[in-house]
């Protein structure tokens, strides 16, 4: 008696489930959209391209901080703890990377913005959390980062905290060949 | 146990009764032996996740390791949360809704009787498997069963893969019982029985059943994504590879909360039942419970957060989440208002289904009080993780879920059995249980505010009378359980015979077939007026 519109319903039923099951799976770019949209969980954007007057009258400042993922066991740290800066201007860091390992090894840095709402006026010109880092045994090196304070920066916020975590990925991503400093500038 | 259902199958059932053996059970598409296998694989689980749980109040009977090491102490506590969630609350459900649903709405069977039966064996296979690995080397799943990454990729035990995949099944299994109770509803209903005519837990399994089926498949994703991380080298969760472990609670708890309400609708439903029955009046404001239910439905997909307030949401989300959570209490309200205007004036009876539905009403809305407390996102901060949270959440799935249930058998088991419980045994059985469960988890309010954890072995010395006035509460619980199996088996057996409709006051189509309900039923299907 309901035949056909049973077999209409039932395969409209597990239509739906296949698209949710799609759905969770699309949470995931969206969450990542979400959170650089809005500096969620610190989350800066990649790469900033544009470019800002600096503004003298006001000066932020900005704490650098470098962590070791659990079982990563390179040196790393920032040349200073903190910094001065100035809204719109181009500041650089460098951080020094050193691997005391006998075998050679990839690693991955990932940052972080605290607080989390001035992730979204955070740029980044150029990162080594950009690429992966690869260094032989005993290789010491240091890596720039240059970045902006955006001017719109809420008036209230008054210093912020770039932190770094440093992931071994060598298992993931064997250090296959050393990459020059060409390359590297290459690939960016 | 088969045998002695077998027995009264067939004593009342000449003409189509049931095929003979264990093949009946095997083979069945008959929604009544599914129900009743649903029903039992359901107890079977509960005294299993049980039985966890009496280990667990064991070791915290007093401060200091002394029964189990930490490491089994962590399968504990994820074995007791997975087996009583997805082991016994949702099976006993889809066993009421097997064997009611048909019942209550004229039909003679479920939509998809094959699907109906292959739903079932999915899950002793699912729990087989998942119980298995606890005598695996390593250990089964140790990471709670909000099983967060990376506890549950980077550093789970090896046999995390069967646990994955004994997800899988169960999801399967649930999404499939959903599909056949949405078709069933839709399809199946008797001339007249028209939406606004179901009985309230027929409407409210409508509504459990998409939630299902929006939800299940969002945990198969989240559970996929991690045997990915774990197997082929995805990063989903790693912030290594440029994934986040936060995501992983989004997407668990974008599936978790709405399973929460999977947990209590259909007990909702059960109760707006026996609440008019006992009462001896018609439910007050059935479209309005009508309407609650599908408010309660809509926002539990909006509230997920509120359970992951810690972890870093900018504020402009708590405030949304706490305040979405917060808004849950208005329907739930209305729903409690409901019950009690309508036990209001009536010429109440408190018999065993009754004493648990007035239980149900009043705890149940302790365990929304203490849930709306965890919603205020600075108290949550200090409630978070702490015993109060598990003193929440055990408010509203004990008294909730489980007395839905036991209020459901009690109200439901004349019809199954064609015999009365002894109701003196009944009344035993709920007052113990009562007792019990208070002397439990009331005390777990008070150690949580005070700042004991959750998931811990061991705690510091000030909490220890209260842990052991909760622990002696937990073993009478549990005891009493094994009572109620004694009680179930003794009406099975035999009793004082039901009539068609023993409770005076009952409403519905479920009552106008005989006690025992035979094995077909509305095969020429019923006129609604
Ligand atoms: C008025 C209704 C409710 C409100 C406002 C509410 C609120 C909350 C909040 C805010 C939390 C998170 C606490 C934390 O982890 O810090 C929570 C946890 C929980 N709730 Fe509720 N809740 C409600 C009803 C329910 C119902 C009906 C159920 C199930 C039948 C339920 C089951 C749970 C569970 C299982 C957890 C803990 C999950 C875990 O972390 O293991 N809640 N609730
Ligand atoms: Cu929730």
């Amino acid at each position: 008696m309901h035949g056909l519109s049973q077999r209409r319903l039932v395969l409209r039923l597990s239509l739906m489930t296949v698209v949710m099951f799609a759905f969770g799976f699309a949470l995931v770019p969206l969450y990542d959209v979400m959170c650089q949209a809005f500096g969620i969980n610190g989350k800066t954007a990649g790469q900033y391209q544009g470019s800002q007057v600096s503004d003298p009258s006001r000066s932020i400042r900005v704490q650098f901080m470098s962590t070791n993922a659990s079982d990563m066991v390179w040196e790393f740290h920032a040349k200073a703890d903190q910094i001065e800066v100035n809204p719109g201007a181009v500041n650089q860091m460098v951080f020094i990377a050193r691997n005391p390992t006998g075998r050679s090894m990839t690693a991955q840095a990932v940052p972080s913005i605290t607080p989390a709402e001035a992730a979204a006026y955070f740029h980044k010109t150029e990162c080594f959390c950009f690429s992966q880092q690869v260094l032989q045994p005993g290789e010491r090196i240091e890596m720039p980062v240059r970045f902006i304070v955006d001017r719109d920066l809420p008036a209230h916020v008054k210093h912020l905290t770039l932190a770094y975590t440093l992931f071994d990925i060598t298992a993931r991503q064997p250090p296959v060949a050393r990459l020059t400093a060409e390359d590297v500038q290459g690939a960016r | 146990m088969s045998a002695v259902i077998d027995e009264h199958g067939h004593g009342h059932e000449h003409v189509h009764g049931p095929a003979k053996g264990l093949m009946r059970w095997v083979l069945t598409t008959n929604h009544k032996d599914i129900g009743t296998m649903y029903l039992w694989f359901s107890f079977t689980m509960f005294l299993l996740g049980g039985s966890f749980a009496m280990v667990i109040r064991a070791e915290l009977f007093q401060p200091g390791l002394q029964i189990v090491e930490p490491a089994f102490f962590n399968q504990m506590t994820t074995m007791h949360g997975l087996i009583m969630v997805f082991g016994a609350v949702m099976p006993a459900f889809v066993g009421l809704a097997n064997w009611m649903i048909p019942l209550m709405i004229g039909a003679p069977d479920m939509a998809l009787p094959r699907m109906n039966n292959f739903s079932f064996w999915l899950l002793p296979a699912a729990f087989l498997l998942l119980v298995s690995t606890l005598f695996s080397p390593g250990g089964g799943p140790n990471f709670g069963w909000t099983f967060y990454a990376p506890l549950s990729t980077t550093y789970a035990p090896e046999s995390v893969t069967f646990f994955i995949f004994a997800i899988h099944l169960m999801g399967i299994s649930s999404i499939m019982g959903a599909i056949n109770v949405i078709a069933t509803i839709l399809n199946l209903r008797a001339p007249g029985m028209t939406l606004m005519k179901m009985p309230l837990f027929v409407w409210t399994w409508l509504i459990t059943a998409f939630l299902l089926i929006a939800v299940m498949p969002v945990l198969a994703g989240v559970v996929t994504m991690m045997l990915m991380d774990i197997h082929f080298g995805t990063s989903f969760f790693s912030a290594a590879g440029g994934g986040d472990p936060v995501l992983f609670q989004h997407v668990f708890w974008f599936f978790g909360h709405p399973e929460v309400y999977i947990m209590i609708l259909p007990a909702f439903g059960a109760v707006s039942s026996i609440i008019p029955a006992f009462s001896r009046k018609p439910l007050f404001g059935y479209t309005s419970m009508v309407y609650a239910t599908g408010a309660i439905a809509f926002l539990s997909f909006i509230v997920w957060a509120h359970h992951m307030f810690v972890v870093g949401v900018p504020v402009v989300g708590e405030l949304f989440f706490m305040y979405a959570t917060m808004l849950i209490a208005v329907p739930t309200g209305v729903k409690v208002f409901n019950w009690v205007s309508t036990m209001w004036q009536g010429a109440l009876t408190f018999e065993t289904p009754m004493l648990f539905a007035v239980a149900f009403v009043i705890l149940f809305t302790i365990g929304g009080f203490s849930g709306l407390m965890l919603a205020i996102a600075p108290a949550d901060f200090q409630y978070h993780d702490t015993y109060f949270v598990v003193a929440h959440f055990h408010y509203v799935l004990v008294p909730g879920a489980i007395f839905g249930i036991f209020a459901s058998a009690y109200y439901w088991l004349p019809k199954w059995t064609g015999h009365m419980y002894d109701e003196t045994l009944g009344k035993l059985h709920f007052w113990l249980s009562f007792i019990g469960m208070n002397m439990a988890f009331f005390p777990m309010h008070f150690v949580g505010l005070a700042g004991m954890p959750r998931r811990v072995p061991d705690y510091n010395l000030q909490f220890a009378d209260f842990n052991m006035v909760s622990s002696i509460g937990a073993f009478t619980f549990g005891a009493t359980q094994i009572f109620f199996l004694f009680i179930v088996i003794k009406c099975i057996r035999g009793g004082e015979p039901a009539p068609a409709k023993p409770w005076d006051g009952a409403e519905g189509l479920e009552w106008s077939v005989p006690s025992p309900a035979p094995y077909h039923t509305f095969q020429t299907p019923p006129e609604v007026k």
